[in-house]
């Protein structure tokens, strides 16, 4: 990053200097090849031939174009800022020389495959790839991706030398077409039981925007944007004295807070176990949040605990095979959170005393024993081995035809713990425990010297950690009406981890944000099966580059990554975390030793 | 000072507790070798057996583990997507073997077949270079500064980015490595029952092994990347360019990567985009068992995870009528773990260089 921010002032410098030097020419070659790079990679991973069926706009464009298209118009429009849009003809040649050299690249994939037998190594570079690409006219159409990307690049460009008040309301609205266009199915479904259904026929077709829909989304998000831009609702706001703005403000998160109560009965089931699957994970990355984000105790096992509430609550709720107990959900709960709070203690005792890496790896160590475990032949007379336990009963037996039966009513559930963790988490986070275990994480000798048990305080975080993934487990386990050794994954863990980490560790908003998009954007993505994990991947990398201290970060985080804050800001923020905890431990420490005394 | 007796009380708990934790595995492991051994139920050929199926595997644990921890050594970051660059290994080697069995080398000719395997080593370990380099710039380059557990995360974006390009490229089927006929014959070892191909798998592996450490402690590339990762300032000081010295890590360790993804395909045939996940933590649990940073830790820890692996189960469990004692390989490999750095924290050689880290 700090290459690409350096080298930008230089080149722009030079660009000044010498006008259409070697700075251009080598942004434009640049920008082309790595374009050019990126759109054979959409070809040949798969992405452009299995989506040419999945129509964004209904007879106009398909899914696979659209990302080529886009691809293309990237490079346009990053050439032509690079290159600097205080001279527009100059960016815009810039961004057309980039699009040819991109579009050359895929052109040379045509008739490089009509020569040689591609397919042999990558699946994808197959004749329905080609007649993709050529519209079904063979190698004599080799031009055409080159000319289409020449266009879209040189779009581009000229979007991007429009003033900005034009520029925006464009890439709204087109960013609006695309949004539209991936979810149309999902939001035509809920609306057409409703009094909506005129208007999500009209939109929305079952897959991808009709026509006369694009059209209206199109022109209907610029006008949101340009309303918006005109009277900047949030700068008036803000700009409000403190009571007035609370009378803004205080209505709308009721109205926030009603949605999301009313969101599953609205949208149906399947956004109902959406939701509950992201409330859980947000349990899980609460639990988490205390031993990785407030005592920096790496765990790579997580879903140990996990596994202990779900197989605690199936055993003794199911009324299947290896049911023992026959207990109800709510008699079960308790038992799963102990037991996993249990867990945690034993499997935190033995390694207390390991340190950073090594304990990460060590926790992944037990998180897969207990996953190897749980399907082996040893235990299969107890956990049922791969086959796993079924008939696990839901909280509230409620006949299949009541609205609140399934998912739904897994859905409050999940936000009731959510929301009674989150509040949890939060006051533990400025309790005396709290600030001793952010102590801990940013120096473990230094909190020992300043009276922290270490070994107690650790070992309270894994607990309480473990507590709130088996509370995820135990919810789990009914939410899915069963439990198999083969849900026991390690990527679950790791998961979690990277909720934590994306959200901003440390962070309780944070790790509510991290899960939405880690793990319900994903969901949402069902459709795109093989590719989700795929941009699951880019995204971490994408967003830890650009956004290392993540995307909600706490306050003490930010300051750490952004040196250049000033010192006001951090004077003003600095109650309760991070250097003030050492003094006020300091002082509860001599007050315990004043009870021990007495 | 006030001595606080709560505390006093919950450490005298805890060591007791991990003195019973190491009696109770200690237990285990002794009992449960005695009445295994005791039972007759395995011939000596049986062991044979099973520590040469350990000596293949913890030959390619050992050739992985060292780029985790060459890597650790010198960024100190854990490189989740180092078993995917395995895996591109695996599939360059598995396609650059095709080709040669289309031009007619891998027969049994042994000097021919063996020169087309040095060839497909070479095709996966420039794949795998590729790969690493690639990783390295996007993923790790632009977080060299940022807090520890970013650079972690990054790279499973990377593991998983990687996994499911090979995915979308190969498909998800079972890639066979061609038959090279002499390779499946028995080697005429006296006792060890091995195939020439784990005979191989194992030469290769210590020659590259020992190849690679002459070159870090010998040569003076290999001296500047110990400089680097003993102290990056000083390094820098003594006029040794950093980043060239940790580029040149990730390529060393991608290479030897590579390597052992067709040593692995040529034993145990099978290639797939997801093949890279176990095997990456099993070497970078080998890294940690001999010493994270350590390069002869990573050798030895590698070839004792495979033995343990190998051997352990049948030797510690089967005599206690555990029933089906292979599936518990890797409960046994990371009890081990865990037993190592419960009561060995630095590794079995002994490096410590976690200190201050959290």
């Amino acid at each position: 990053m700090s290459a690409a921010v350096s080298a930008a002032p230089t080149s722009g410098a030079r660009v000044l200097a010498e006008p259409a030097g070697p700075g251009v020419w080598r942004a434009v070659v640049r920008t082309g090849v790595l374009g050019g790079a990126v759109a054979l990679y959409l070809c040949l991973v798969g992405i452009v031939p299995v989506f040419a069926t999945r129509p964004l706009i209904v007879g106009v464009i398909e899914l696979g174009q659209a990302a080529l298209l886009m691809a293309f118009g990237a490079v346009g429009y990053l050439t032509a800022h690079e290159v600097g849009v205080e001279r527009p003809v100059r960016a815009i040649g810039a961004a057309i020389g980039a699009g040819a050299i991109s579009g050359a690249v895929i052109s040379a994939l045509v008739l490089i495959g009509a020569a040689i037998d591609i397919r042999a190594v990558f699946l994808n570079a197959s004749p329905l790839l080609y007649d993709l690409l050529t519209f079904s006219e063979g190698t004599s159409w080799a031009w055409f991706p080159t000319l289409v990307a020449t266009g879209t690049a040189g779009l581009a460009g000229v979007l991007i030398v429009l003033p900005r008040r034009y520029r925006t309301p464009i890439i709204i609205g087109l960013g609006s077409l695309i949004f539209f266009g991936l979810f149309a199915g999902l939001l035509r479904t809920p609306m057409l039981v409703t009094s909506l259904a005129d208007l999500a026929r009209f939109l929305f077709s079952s897959e991808g925007l009709t026509v006369p829909g694009a059209i209206t989304i199109f022109f209907g998000s610029i006008a949101v944007s340009v309303v918006v831009r005109t009277t900047t609702p949030r700068a008036r706001v803000r700009a409000l004295p403190t009571a007035q703005r609370r009378l803004v403000v205080g209505p709308l998160a009721i109205l926030l807070g009603v949605a999301i109560l009313l969101f599953p009965l609205a949208m149906g089931g399947f956004f109902a176990q959406v939701i509950a699957i992201v409330a859980l994970f947000v349990l899980l990355g609460l639990g988490l949040n205390i031993t990785l984000g407030l005592a920096g105790l790496l765990d790579l096992g997580f879903v140990a605990f996990f596994a202990v509430g779900a197989y605690t609550v199936a055993l003794l709720t199911s009324t299947a095979e290896y049911g023992i107990a026959g207990l109800s959900f709510w008699q079960a709960v308790p038992f799963a959170v102990i037991f996993a709070m249990l867990f945690g203690a034993f499997l935190g005792l033995p390694i207390l005393r390991i340190r950073g890496d090594y304990l990460a790896i060590a926790t992944l160590g037990f998180g897969e024993i207990i996953r190897i475990l749980a399907g082996s032949d040893l235990l299969k007379g107890l956990l049922g081995g791969p086959r796993g336990i079924i008939n696990i009963p839901k909280p509230i037996p409620l006949p299949p035809t009541d609205p609140f039966s399934g998912p739904v009513q897994i859905y409050y559930l999940a936000l009731a713990c959510a929301a009674i963790v989150a509040f949890v988490a939060w006051r533990l986070q400025g309790s005396r425990l709290g600030r001793s275990w952010m102590a801990i994480r940013e120096d473990e000798d230094v909190a020992e010297g300043m009276g922290v048990n270490l070994v107690q305080t650790k070992l309270l975080a894994y607990m309480l950690g473990a507590g709130f993934a088996g509370l995820a487990g135990a919810i789990s386990a009914a939410l899915v009406g069963s439990i198999f050794a083969s849900s026991i994954q390690l990527q679950l863990s790791i998961n979690v981890v990277a909720i934590v980490i994306v959200g901003g560790m440390g962070s309780i908003p944070g790790v509510l944000v991290g899960a939405l998009v880690l793990i319900g954007l994903p969901e949402l993505f069902r459709e795109f099966s093989d590719y989700r994990l795929l941009f699951y991947g880019v995204a971490l990398m994408g967003i830890m580059v650009y956004r290392p201290e993540g995307l909600l970060p706490t306050t003490a985080a930010k300051r750490e990554l952004h040196a250049d804050l000033g010192p006001d800001v951090i004077e003003g923020e600095d109650d309760g975390d991070g250097g003030g905890a050492a003094a006020n431990i300091d002082a509860d420490t001599s007050a315990v030793e004043r009870e021990a005394s007495a | 000072m006030h001595v606080r007796n709560l505390d006093r009380l919950t450490d005298l708990a805890i060591d007791a507790f991990m003195l019973a934790f190491r009696g109770a595995i200690i237990l285990v492991v002794v009992l449960g070798s005695l009445l295994t051994l005791f039972s007759g139920v395995y011939t000596l050929s049986d062991w044979f057996e099973l520590v040469g199926n350990g000596l293949t595997l913890g030959a390619i644990y050992a050739m992985i583990a060292l780029g985790y921890t060459m890597v650790y050594g010198i960024l100190k970051m854990i490189n989740f997507a180092h078993g995917e660059i395995f895996m591109g290994g695996a599939f360059g080697g598995y396609f650059a073997a095709v080709a040669f069995a289309q031009a007619g080398l891998l027969t049994d000719n042994v000097i021919v077949s063996l020169i087309a395997i040095v060839g497909m080593i070479l095709v996966a370990m420039a794949v795998s270079v590729a790969l690493a380099l690639g990783v390295e710039r996007i993923a790790y380059r632009p977080l060299r500064n940022a807090p520890t557990l970013v650079p972690l995360i990054s790279a499973i974006g990377a593991s998983l980015f990687l996994q499911y390009t090979f995915r979308g490229f190969f498909g998800s089927g079972i890639y066979a490595y061609p038959n090279i006929g002499f390779l499946d014959q028995n080697a005429p070892i006296p006792l060890l029952n091995m195939r020439w191909v784990d005979v191989l798998v194992v030469v290769a592996a210590l020659a590259m092994m020992s190849a690679l450490y002459m070159f870090v402690m010998r040569s003076k590339v290999g001296t500047a990347i110990r400089a680097v990762s003993e102290d990056k300032g000083t390094a820098a000081l003594m006029g040794i360019d950093a980043n060239r010295a940790i580029v040149l890590t990730f390529v060393i360790g991608a290479a030897m990567a590579g390597a052992a993804g067709v040593l692995y395909g040529l034993s145990f045939r099978q290639v797939t985009f997801a093949m890279g996940v176990i095997p990456g933590i099993k070497a970078f649990t080998a890294a940690v068992l001999g010493g994270i940073g350590s390069i002869p830790g990573a050798m030895l820890g590698g070839m004792f995870l495979g033995l343990i692996e190998a051997v352990g189960p049948t030797l510690f469990l089967s005599g206690f009528g555990v029933p089906s004692v292979n599936q518990l390989k890797d409960v046994v490999a990371f009890t081990m773990l865990v037993l190592v750095l419960v009561f060995r924290p630095s590794g079995i050689l002994g490096v410590r260089v976690t200190r201050g880290r959290a």
